[in-house]
């Protein structure tokens, strides 16, 4: 595999191309060009940033106006700070008065590590997904941020993007199609199956790899969105596969995991499966990677989570 | 402590300052350098906070709502004992409790900040059930100025003018940047003592890395009665170290080798200064 950029730059390179043809296209930021790779945006584009300093509830209902007024309205900010402090203004604001601003979430997940839980957002898959009329885009790699930054210009309804900081690894042959609301499959296998979402993809692909050597085959699938789900493609795993886990960047509660166990519930399917993601409990501190390992995030971690399902499988 | 013993406190607190943020590979430098002075004062001349009173209900309270500046204070409290020294160099490691924004976890902190424009409202809390417990200790708490434009602040200002709080001092770390820029390039902020005055504080101004100057401003606290202290503390961002003064990129910056080794230098050679001082 490649290492690519962060998803974070890709999502300013291509921002920047498109509205450098687009001038109807507006970045709202709040103290967090820098943060958001938008320096270079707010040198080539001055009149298409505004900047309302450091208050995300503003920040989102100022994006709202805009939206309101047919301005294509990007409202960048960490996602921690915009999906908590600024929810109300999500809800109300955007969803509620169906203002289509594209909230956009950086450094998402637990990206700024060691800097504590005030920075972490582990809660805005399950806080978004409870408020009708956003949809939830998460990609996992350079390809689908590009695709995902795409499709939300002229996307009907508000969306929330949700980018991190570090450099990802290439997922997808450039020939993919990519279409938001429908879930890319990128390892095929019949034993397991992975359904991640955004950075952890390609811990996912990583543990597949390790797992085809021990003659487990184990399907990976980039769910990049979270709403709408493609139920479609999680029940064909629960039809074709053995075992299913589900690996996000966020708490275990509400989040995909939560997601897939309910549909497939209601979908009548009981199969070995597990969430992997931050326990509901004080997340312990590091680096981002050194979190994700702690709590199986990783590579060898969802392998031997696998192993484990399929063992439980045989003894059913 | 006289004025001089704490001049030198303030360069020895830089130094570990940036040793510690050089060590841990991340941090907050500028901003805490810009309020090193105003820890140092508060902690050793104008607080009654130990860790020997730490649980005592009387003690006076410090929140910091800039958390980002965490090293500085992580640094104070080492000095006032709350913890050995060398616990400061776990700074951002795995399973470390110093973490980049203040944590409860840590000895000594009074309440988990980071996220900005929280800092005040919880300050107005402490302050108001100090008031109806007729406790004597202050709320002292520390507010970036480019935190200012969350709204909370001036939610919080008007029920602490509300409710009539002499007991708590709002100090304004007013270094004139933020992670941008300048505030009054980002989202202009003056005339900022007439809007304080206009929410009903009492308002102050001092230089904030002038030692004398803040031991003399925290001793007329309160400064009127029935109303809220507000102290403008004019600081530099990065103080103390030629090229990190004023300049933005410092915010979140971490020296390399050869930097780390003239800021050392330079502020070995502004002790040496204090010491020679008659
Ligand atoms: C709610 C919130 N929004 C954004 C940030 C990110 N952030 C950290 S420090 C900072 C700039 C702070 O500037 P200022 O308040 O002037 O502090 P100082 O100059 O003293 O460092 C920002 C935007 C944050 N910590 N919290
Ligand atoms: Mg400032």
């Amino acid at each position: 595999m490649e290492l690519g950029q962060s998803n974070q730059d890709v999502f300013a390179e291509t921002l920047l191309e498109l509205a450098m043809q687009d001038h109807n296209i507006l970045v709202v930021t709040s103290d967090s060009r820098g943060s958001a790779k938008l320096v270079p945006f707010g040198q080539t584009l001055p009149d298409q940033i505004i900047e309302v300093g450091i208050a995300e509830q503003n920040l989102v209902g100022v994006s709202a106006g805009l939206a309101s007024a047919g301005k294509k309205v990007f409202a960048v900010s960490p996602a921690c700070f915009l999906t908590t402090r600024a929810l109300e203004q999500i809800k109300n604001d955007v969803a509620y008065s169906d203002n289509p601003v594209k909230i956009v979430g950086i450094s998402a997940g637990v990206s700024y590590g060691a800097l504590g839980s005030t920075h972490h957002s582990l809660h805005d898959y399950a806080a978004l997904r409870t408020i009708n009329n956003i949809d939830i885009v998460a990609p996992a790699d350079n390809f689908e941020t590009r695709e995902a930054v795409q499709a939300a210009i002229n996307h009907p309804r508000p969306i929330y993007l949700r980018f991190g900081k570090k450099p990802m690894y290439h997922l997808h042959p450039l020939d993919t199609k990519f279409e938001i609301g429908r879930a890319l499959t990128i390892h095929e296998g019949h034993d397991v199956t992975m359904i991640a979402t955004g950075e952890p993809v390609t811990r996912a692909l990583l543990a597949a790899q390790i797992l085809e050597k021990e003659d487990i085959s184990c399907r990976v699938i980039s769910m990049h969105t979270l709403k709408p789900f493609d139920t479609e493609t999680l029940l064909k795993a629960a039809r074709e596969t053995r075992a299913i886990i589900t690996v996000e960047e966020h708490s275990v509660c509400g989040g995909l995991g939560e997601t897939c166990a309910s549909l497939l519930l209601r979908h009548r399917f009981c199969l070995p499966f597990q969430i992997v993601g931050i326990p509901d409990e004080y997340t312990v501190t590091g680096s981002q990677s050194e979190i994700f390992d702690h709590y199986g995030i990783s590579a060898e971690g969802l392998a031997q989570t696998a192993r484990q399902l399929l063992q439980m499988e045989r003894q059913a | 402590m006289d004025i001089r013993a704490l001049k030198l406190k303030s360069v020895e607190y830089r130094k570990t300052i940036l040793d510690i943020i050089k060590h841990g590979g991340a941090g907050h430098t500028a901003g805490s350098l810009s309020c090193t002075d105003i820890l140092n004062v508060l902690y050793n001349h104008v607080m009654n906070i130990s860790p020997q009173n730490f649980t005592d209900p009387n003690r006076d309270r410090y929140i910091q709502s800039k958390g980002h500046s965490v090293e500085a204070l992580y640094t104070v409290l080492a000095d006032k004992g709350f913890y050995p020294r060398e616990e400061l160099y776990t700074l951002n490691r795995y399973k470390s409790h110093f973490i980049g924004h203040p944590t409860r976890k840590v000895p000594g902190i009074e309440q988990n900040t980071g996220a900005l424009g929280h800092g005040l409202s919880m300050a107005v809390g402490t302050a108001i059930a100090g008031k109806k417990d007729g406790r004597s200790y202050r709320v002292f708490t520390l507010l970036g100025d480019g935190e200012l434009a969350e709204g909370s602040s001036w939610e919080a200002s008007m029920t602490a003018s509300h409710y009539k709080l002499d007991n708590l001092v709002v100090i304004i770390d007013r270094n004139t940047l933020q992670i941008t820029g300048r505030t009054e390039e980002v989202n202009s902020l003056e005339p900022l003592e007439d809007k304080f005055e206009a929410f009903g504080y009492e308002v102050r101004h001092v230089d904030g890395n002038d030692i004398a100057a803040l031991v003399e401003i925290f001793g007329q606290v309160p400064f009127a009665k029935g109303k809220p202290n507000l102290i403008i503390a004019h600081t530099v961002k990065g103080k103390g170290v030629s090229f990190m003064e004023d300049a933005v990129k410092w915010h979140h910056k971490v020296p390399n080798d050869a930097e780390y080794q003239q800021a050392i230098q330079e502020l070995n050679l502004s002790a040496e200064q204090v010491k020679a001082a008659v």
